[in-house]
C-alpha cells in the first residue's frame, strides 16, 4: 500500500515540477513576444522544440495571442500578429538604418514623417534642430537624390497651420556654428520671447514673427545667450514658462538647447508599456542616428533624469537580435 | 554664357602678382594693367593671384587695391576680383544695412544664383560676417518683405528638370486664385514661389497664361507703386527668365538721369562669368543699342574701360 502511495506521490510531484517547468516555459514565451524586438532564440528552443500538447497549452494559455474560435480551436488573434510583424521587423530596419549613411538617413526620417504619419512632426523638429549646419545641408541634398523634391517644398506642402512657418524655416536654417555671441542683441530678443509668452493666451508665441525669426534664424550660442538672459528678464527659467506654452515651442527650445535631455525623454517614452507604435519607433531612431554622436552624453543625462542606466533600461525592454543591435551600439569604444 | 574673355595663353599667377605689385607702385596707379590683367582672368584664376600675391607680398591684394584706387572703378575691381561666393555674401550684407539697404539686392542673389550657388554664399557669408545670412536678412526687414525674402535665402531647391503637370495646374489655380482676392502676400504664393524648382516654376506660369490669358506678372501690375508687388513681379522674372530681368535693370541702370552705377557694377561684374551674352542680346533686342555703346555714353575713364572688358569687348 505505501509503495503505492509513493509511487503516486512521486508521479504527482514529477508533474509538479514538469508543471513548474511548463509554466516557467510560457512565461519565457510570453516575455520572448512583449516588449521591443522579438527573443528568436528563445522561441526557436522552446517553441521549436515543441510537441504538439506543448503548443496547445501554449495556445490555450496565451489569450492575448490566441483566441476561442467558435469551431473549437484556438485563433491567432489577427491584430496581435500585425503587432507582431512589427517587432519582428524591428531589428531588420534598426539595422537598415543603422548601416546607412546619414544623410539618407535624416532624409528618409523626414519623408516618412510627411507622408506616412499624421502629425508626426516631432521628427521633423527633431532632425532640424539637433543636427549641425552641415548635417541638415546634407540631409537636404541626399532628399534631392532620393524624392526629386527639396525638403522644404514637401515640409511646405504636407504641414499646416502654424506649424507650416516654423518647421519650413527650421529645415531651411543654415546656422552659424561660431561661438560669437551679441550680448545685446540677445538681452533684447529674450525680451521679445518673454514678451510673446507672457500674450500666450492672446496670441500663440509660434505665431509670433519675432519668436519664429529669433528661433529659426539665430545660432546655438545665441539661443543659449537668450535662455541665461530669460532668467534676469522675466524671473523665471524660460523652460518653466514655455513647459506651459505650446507643445512645439517646448520641443524647439529644448531640441535646440538642451538636446540631450530632449532624446532621453524620447527614448523613455518609447520604452514604456503604453507607448503606440509611433513613439516605439523612437528607440531605434535615436540610438541609431546619435550612435556616432552624442549617445554617451544621452546616456549620461538619461541616468541622471531617471535613475537608471539606459542599457539597463533596454535589456528589461527589449529581445533577441533588437535588443542585442541596440546595446553593442550604446557601448562601443 | 560668359562673355569674360581669357586669353589663350595665362601667365602663371606669380607672374600675374608681380605686374600688379608694379602697377601699385610709383606716383599714381597704372590702372590699364591692372584691367589688362584682371579683367581678363576667370574666378579660380583671379583666386590664385590673390594667394599668391598675399603670399609674396604679405598683404590682401583688395587692401592694395582699396589703397590704390577709387570711386566707381574700384568698387568694379574689388567686386569682380572678389570669389562670386564671397561677392554675393558681401553685397548680400551691403543689403542689410541701414543705408545701402536693398531688398532687390537680397532677392538678386537668392533667385538667380543656383542652388549649389546659393549656398556657398550662405557659406562664404558664415565666414566673413559670423551670422548666417538669414538672421542678419530677417533682422533686418519686416512684414511682407521678410515673409518673402528669408524663405527666398534659405531655399535649397531641387535643381532637376523633372516636372509635375497635374501640380502645375493646381498651383497655377491657387496663385490666380490669391491674386485675384488681392491676397499677395499670401502663404500660399510665398510658399509656391519659395520653394518649387525653377523648372516646377517654369510649368506652373506657363500653365497660368495658357489657362488665364494673362502673364502672371500682368496680374501683379495692379499698383504701379506698390513696392511689394514690385519684388513680387521682380521675384517672378529672377527665377524664370533672368537675363530679361538683367537687362531691365540696366536699362534703368543706363536711362536714370545720372547713373546708377552700383547696379551697373553689380549686373556687369555678377554676369560676366555667367549669362552677360545672353543680357547683351537681350539688351540689344529691347533697346536697338549694343550695350557696349550704352555703357560708353554713360561713363568714362578707367570704370568704363574695366565694364566694356567685362563685357567683352575687345580683346583677350
Amino acid at each position: 500500500m505505501r509503495e503505492s502511495q509513493h509511487h503516486i506521490f512521486l508521479l504527482a510531484a514529477k508533474h509538479k515540477k514538469e508543471d513548474m517547468a511548463h509554466l516557467q516555459e510560457l512565461e519565457a514565451l510570453t516575455k520572448a513576444l512583449s516588449g521591443l524586438g522579438i527573443d528568436e532564440k528563445s522561441l526557436i528552443s522552446i517553441l521549436g522544440k515543441s510537441d504538439p500538447a506543448r503548443r496547445t497549452t501554449f495556445r490555450q494559455r496565451s489569450t492575448h495571442f490566441f483566441i476561442e474560435d467558435e469551431r473549437s480551436f484556438e485563433r491567432w488573434d489577427d491584430h496581435r500578429i500585425n503587432l507582431l510583424r512589427l517587432e519582428f521587423v524591428r531589428f531588420e530596419n534598426a539595422l537598415v538604418l543603422w548601416a546607412m549613411h546619414p544623410w539618407e538617413r535624416d532624409a528618409r526620417l523626414v519623408h516618412e514623417a510627411l507622408t506616412l504619419v499624421p502629425q508626426s512632426y516631432r521628427v521633423i523638429l527633431e532632425i532640424a534642430c539637433t543636427r549641425s549646419s552641415e548635417e541638415l545641408l546634407g540631409a537636404r541634398k541626399a532628399y534631392h537624390s532620393l524624392y526629386d523634391h527639396s525638403i522644404e517644398e514637401d515640409v511646405a506642402i504636407h504641414v499646416t497651420g502654424s506649424e507650416r512657418k516654423l518647421l519650413v524655416a527650421l529645415v531651411s536654417a543654415y546656422r552659424y556654428e561660431g561661438p560669437k555671441v551679441s550680448e545685446d542683441a540677445a538681452k533684447s530678443e529674450a525680451k521679445l520671447i518673454a514678451k510673446a509668452i507672457k500674450n500666450g493666451d492672446k496670441k500663440n508665441p509660434i505665431d509670433d514673427d519675432e519668436v519664429i525669426r529669433i528661433l529659426t534664424t539665430r545660432s546655438k550660442p545665441h539661443l543659449k545667450a537668450i535662455y541665461k538672459h530669460y532668467k534676469e528678464v522675466s524671473g523665471k527659467n524660460i523652460n518653466e514658462d514655455i513647459e506651459a506654452a505650446d507643445f512645439i515651442l517646448k520641443e524647439t527650445a529644448e531640441c535646440l538647447c538642451n538636446p540631450h535631455a530632449y532624446f532621453s525623454k524620447v527614448v523613455d517614452e518609447a520604452i514604456r508599456n503604453d507607448a503606440d507604435h509611433n513613439t516605439k519607433k523612437a528607440l531605434t531612431r535615436v540610438i541609431v542616428t546619435r550612435a556616432d554622436v552624442d549617445l554617451k552624453e544621452i546616456k549620461e543625462e538619461y541616468n541622471s533624469l531617471y535613475g537608471v542606466p539606459l542599457t539597463q533600461k533596454i535589456d528589461d525592454n527589449a529581445n533577441g537580435n533588437y535588443k542585442d543591435l541596440l546595446l553593442a551600439l550604446m557601448t562601443r569604444d | 554664357m560668359a562673355t569674360l574673355k581669357v586669353p589663350a595663353h595665362v601667365p602663371p599667377p606669380s607672374e600675374d602678382a608681380e605686374q600688379l605689385h608694379k602697377a601699385f607702385q610709383g606716383w599714381g596707379t597704372n590702372e590699364s594693367l591692372i584691367i589688362s590683367i584682371l579683367a581678363h582672368r576667370n574666378a579660380p584664376q583671379r583666386n590664385l593671384i590673390r594667394q599668391t600675391y598675399a603670399e609674396a607680398y604679405g598683404e590682401d591684394l583688395l587692401i592694395a587695391l582699396d589703397k590704390e584706387l577709387s570711386s566707381d572703378f574700384e568698387r568694379s575691381v574689388l567686386l569682380w576680383t572678389l570669389d562670386p561666393a564671397e561677392r554675393d555674401a558681401y553685397l548680400a550684407n551691403e543689403a542689410t544695412k541701414k543705408f545701402t539697404s536693398s531688398n532687390w539686392v537680397l532677392m538678386e542673389i537668392a533667385c538667380t544664383r543656383s542652388s549649389v550657388e546659393l549656398f556657398k554664399v550662405r557659406q562664404a557669408y558664415h565666414a566673413r560676417y559670423k551670422r548666417s545670412i538669414e538672421e542678419d536678412v530677417a533682422y533686418h526687414t519686416t512684414g511682407d518683405f521678410r515673409k518673402l525674402l528669408v524663405p527666398l535665402v534659405s531655399a535649397f531647391r531641387y535643381e532637376g528638370q523633372e516636372v509635375n503637370l497635374t501640380l502645375a495646374k493646381s498651383e497655377a489655380k491657387i496663385l490666380h486664385e490669391k491674386i485675384s482676392n488681392k491676397a499677395y502676400n499670401d502663404d500660399e504664393i510665398i510658399r509656391i514661389l519659395s520653394t518649387r524648382s525653377k523648372a516646377q516654376l517654369n510649368a506652373t506660369l506657363n500653365h497660368y497664361n495658357n489657362t488665364f490669358g494673362n502673364a502672371i506678372n500682368k496680374n501683379l501690375k495692379v499698383d504701379p507703386k506698390d513696392e511689394f508687388l514690385k519684388l513680387l513681379r521682380a521675384t517672378i522674372k529672377c527665377l524664370t527668365c533672368p537675363e530679361k530681368y538683367f537687362e531691365n535693370v540696366l536699362r534703368l541702370a543706363i536711362n536714370k538721369l545720372g547713373t546708377d552705377e552700383w547696379a551697373l557694377t553689380r549686373v556687369v561684374t555678377t554676369r560676366a562669368e555667367v549669362d552677360m551674352q545672353r543680357i547683351k542680346e537681350e539688351y540689344h533686342r529691347r533697346n536697338s543699342v549694343p550695350l557696349d555703346r550704352a555703357i560708353s555714353g554713360d561713363t568714362s575713364g578707367d570704370y568704363e574701360k574695366m565694364l566694356l572688358a567685362l563685357i567683352g569687348h575687345g580683346d583677350a
